[in-house]
């Protein structure tokens, strides 16, 4: 049972890493409705670009900052060049611009930083917490419990911003109808700008996380694949569907793989959460917080 | 006249400049590099590819190219993909005056996808540490040249490793072994010989496959956590890596005990890892380092001269980088083992060049001549034996660096080698193939 719970909290807290890409994936739906191919490439981008500031000699904050800038300036340039022409666009058109976003920003950030793989410490051990090895005998990482802690403010900040601020209330009016919203004199270019700049920053602290944990390099981009699951599980809309979303599959792909893995070869936990995803979009095709969506007949 | 005289001059100058033109050709020798410097598989690319043409750069400053041939090169930009790998060959194969004088595309997937077109274009592929393993049987597989070490003589070598560490292979009855592969063809290629050295030493072994990337193994190290193994052999690749060597770390499990494969020891595995890394070792065919006069030539006589391919110079000297000269070195050498066959100073056709492979001997005096003593083991590759060598050395990661920490470790060929023979027969019966006699070939 000891380990049964082990395997259950670590599962629960890399769930809580899953989250922090899928919340730049929701942040950028809710806003446009559009699903964000890019996120996976925003992130890598934002690790490397931190990464690089610190190698010219800036400090932590100096570079968190300068990082940020980039991202900024990038959210800006996607607005001006790849969405302000595609306004009223069928969604699948915006998504297929993010796709082709994708590879240039991934490409752009080999061109300016290079390709070499890079070590990104900062300063929290990935090791487990001595005192809860000696009472309960379970490891638990003192970096993953810093990252739980990271998504709950995260997700708070968020929260918040969308339900009491103008800029979140226009956001979200912006998401449910591009036209009707700058008919009421919603700027709506203000508003993409806003929000690409505040997923860029979701995509800098997931970027420091994962690249703090496993390396700033191009396997970055491959979070996104994980977000997925989580996304549609906790539906695209919803902040803390994201939260909820992420310490599902984290726990039942670890679990999975522990339990059920051997029977089936191994190597499960790159499927079972697409699986359970899909089984899960039969009986709630919102996903467990997504908005529903009603057509008029 | 006057007309027909200017007319006749301008077509000698012009004839002049052809045939000149021709000449100057005529004394280069093209090798095509299907490169890869962007996308996931970047870092590997840009060292390897490097190291390579700084390698070839420094035959031509120094040397004056290869008995007077100068050795011209191309990139082709495959981003590790098949399809742009294959399109690559193509667009390669017939560039230079004598077309493309080797393939070798540093990617397993990419070979495959042209074994067969090698062969019916007549043109060596080198795949130096990966690719498909039966064809180091040449009988069979004429045109490719798995050099120096398959995936099967390097898991044996591991085993023997760390049969040395326990104080002999006798001592591995018993013990128990997990086998954390990428699972992918790569990462499964080692699961059958390693049965077998299981079988022949009494060992425990445990599979523990990773999907790719790798980049959450949390399940899969709590497993090992259960199992209790005594060692942990790492057939990683990229991120899986440092991930593995985190995920180690947390669980607790000692990096003293953990052995990778050639594809798991380079810096780009370990430095992203931090202290986790600490004590992790690797098999390599080639070892990293600057200290070795193959290096330090190309420091003096390439960098020195501003013209070195990397564009970060720290990374001379690293694990891909020196792979990468080794990849030059095995070239250069192919190619003067042919020239004195087909003319000492004359440029070479593929298939001239492929004689070359086939009768490349690079003894320890050799070695030591090229500056790469200790750096890459010799290697004597024959009509039937395409990988020539066999051997590995073991690199201990101290935090900062790879240190060596062992000699050149041999192959169990006695097993090794009539599994290749058996797959490669397989492989003959399938297509049809009727396997070469060496004792009639040249």
């Amino acid at each position: 049972m000891q380990f049964f719970f082990e395997v259950l909290i670590g599962g629960l807290l890399s769930g809580v890493m899953y989250s922090f890409v899928a919340l730049g994936f929701v942040m950028i739906y809710k806003a446009s409705g559009v699903f964000n191919f890019a996120q996976g490439a925003m992130v890598f981008f934002a690790a490397l670009t931190f990464v690089g500031f610190q190698e010219m000699g800036a400090p932590f904050w100096l570079a968190l900052i300068l990082a940020f800038g980039a991202m900024v300036l990038l959210g800006i340039a996607t607005e001006r060049i790849v969405l302000r022409p595609l306004v009223n666009q069928p969604h699948i058109t915006l998504f297929m611009a993010t796709i082709g976003l994708t590879f240039f920003v991934e490409g752009l950030a080999q061109g300016i930083w290079g390709s070499t793989v890079r070590g990104l410490d900062l300063g929290i051990q990935d090791e487990p917490i001595e005192w809860i090895m000696d009472k309960a005998g379970i490891l638990v990482s003192s970096f993953d419990l810093f990252a739980a802690g990271v998504a709950a403010a995260l997700v708070t900040l968020l929260a918040l911003f969308f339900q009491y601020t103008r800029v979140g209330r226009a956001l979200r009016a912006v998401a449910d109808d591009h036209q009707a919203a700058l008919s009421i004199g919603i700027p709506l270019q203000n508003i993409w700008r806003i929000v690409w700049a505040v997923a860029g920053f979701v995509a800098l602290v997931a970027g420091l996380l994962w690249g703090a944990r496993n390396g700033v390099q191009f396997a970055l981009t491959f979070t996104a694949l994980k977000a997925l699951p989580v996304l549609i599980l906790g539906g695209f809309t919803s902040v803390p569907g994201a939260i909820v979303g992420g310490l599902i599959i984290g726990s039942t792909e670890k679990l999975a793989e522990v339990y059920l893995g051997g029977y089936v070869g191994g190597g499960i936990d790159s499927w079972f959460p697409y699986v359970m995803a899909l089984a899960f979009l039969l009986i709630r095709p919102e996903g467990l917080f997504g908005e529903k969506h009603i057509d008029r007949v | 006249m006057k007309v027909k005289t200017i007319a006749l001059f301008a077509a000698a100058v012009a004839s002049a400049a052809v045939s000149g033109s021709v000449l100057a050709q005529a004394k280069e020798q093209f090798i095509g590099l299907p490169s890869y410097r962007v996308g996931p598989y970047a870092a590997g690319g840009s060292g390897i590819y490097g190291g390579w043409i700084d390698y070839m750069t420094l035959v031509n400053e120094r040397d004056g190219g290869i008995n007077g041939v100068k050795l011209t090169w191309e990139e082709c930009e495959t981003e590790y993909n098949n399809a742009r790998g294959v399109e690559c060959y193509e667009r390669l194969k017939k560039k230079g005056a004598t077309g493309n004088t080797t393939f070798q595309p540093l990617s397993t997937g990419i070979t495959y996808s042209v074994l067969d077109k090698v062969a019916q274009d007549k043109i060596p592929m080198v795949t130096i540490g990966y690719g498909r393993t039966d064809a180091a049987d040449g009988r069979v597989f004429p045109w490719v040249f798995p050099m120096i070490t398959t995936y099967w003589s390097q898991a044996t070598g591991m085993v023997k490793y760390i049969g040395q560490k326990e104080g002999g292979l006798d001592k591995l009855k018993g013990k128990k072994i997990v086998y954390l592969y990428h699972d992918s063809a790569f990462g499964k290629e080692g699961i059958p010989v390693l049965e077998k050295q299981a079988a022949k030493h009494g060992f425990n072994l445990k599979t523990i496959p990773v999907a790719h990337p790798g980049n959450e193994q949390q399940s899969q190290w709590l497993t090992i956590r259960q199992e209790r193994p005594d060692w942990v052999i790492l057939w990683g690749w990229g991120v899986m890596n440092p991930t593995a060597l985190k995920a180690a770390a947390k669980t607790g499990f000692p990096r003293e005990k953990m052995v990778g494969v050639w594809w798991s020891g380079a810096e780009e595995d370990t430095v992203p890892a931090g202290d986790a890394a600490k004590g992790f070792t690797a098999a390599g065919f080639n070892v990293a380092g600057t200290n070795y006069p193959v290096v330090k030539a190309i420091q003096d006589n390439v960098y020195k001269k501003n013209k070195g391919n990397m564009e970060d110079k720290s990374r001379v000297g690293s694990v891909y980088y020196n792979r990468g000269v080794v990849h030059g070195i095995i070239t250069v050498e192919a190619i003067r083992v042919a020239q004195e066959k087909f003319g000492k100073g004359k440029p070479l056709t593929a298939e001239q060049a492929r004689w070359g492979f086939e009768h490349l001997h690079i003894d320890a005096k050799r070695l030591k001549e090229l500056g790469a003593e200790g750096f890459m083991p010799d290697l004597a590759i024959t009509c039937a034996d395409h990988e020539g060598s066999g051997k590995v050395k073991f690199q201990q990661w101290d935090g900062k660096a790879w240190k060596v920490v062992s000699d050149w470790v041999d192959a169990d060929k006695d097993m090794v080698r009539p599994m290749i023979e058996e797959s490669a027969g397989k492989y003959a019966k399938e297509k049809g193939i009727t396997p070469r006699d060496c004792s009639k070939e040249g």
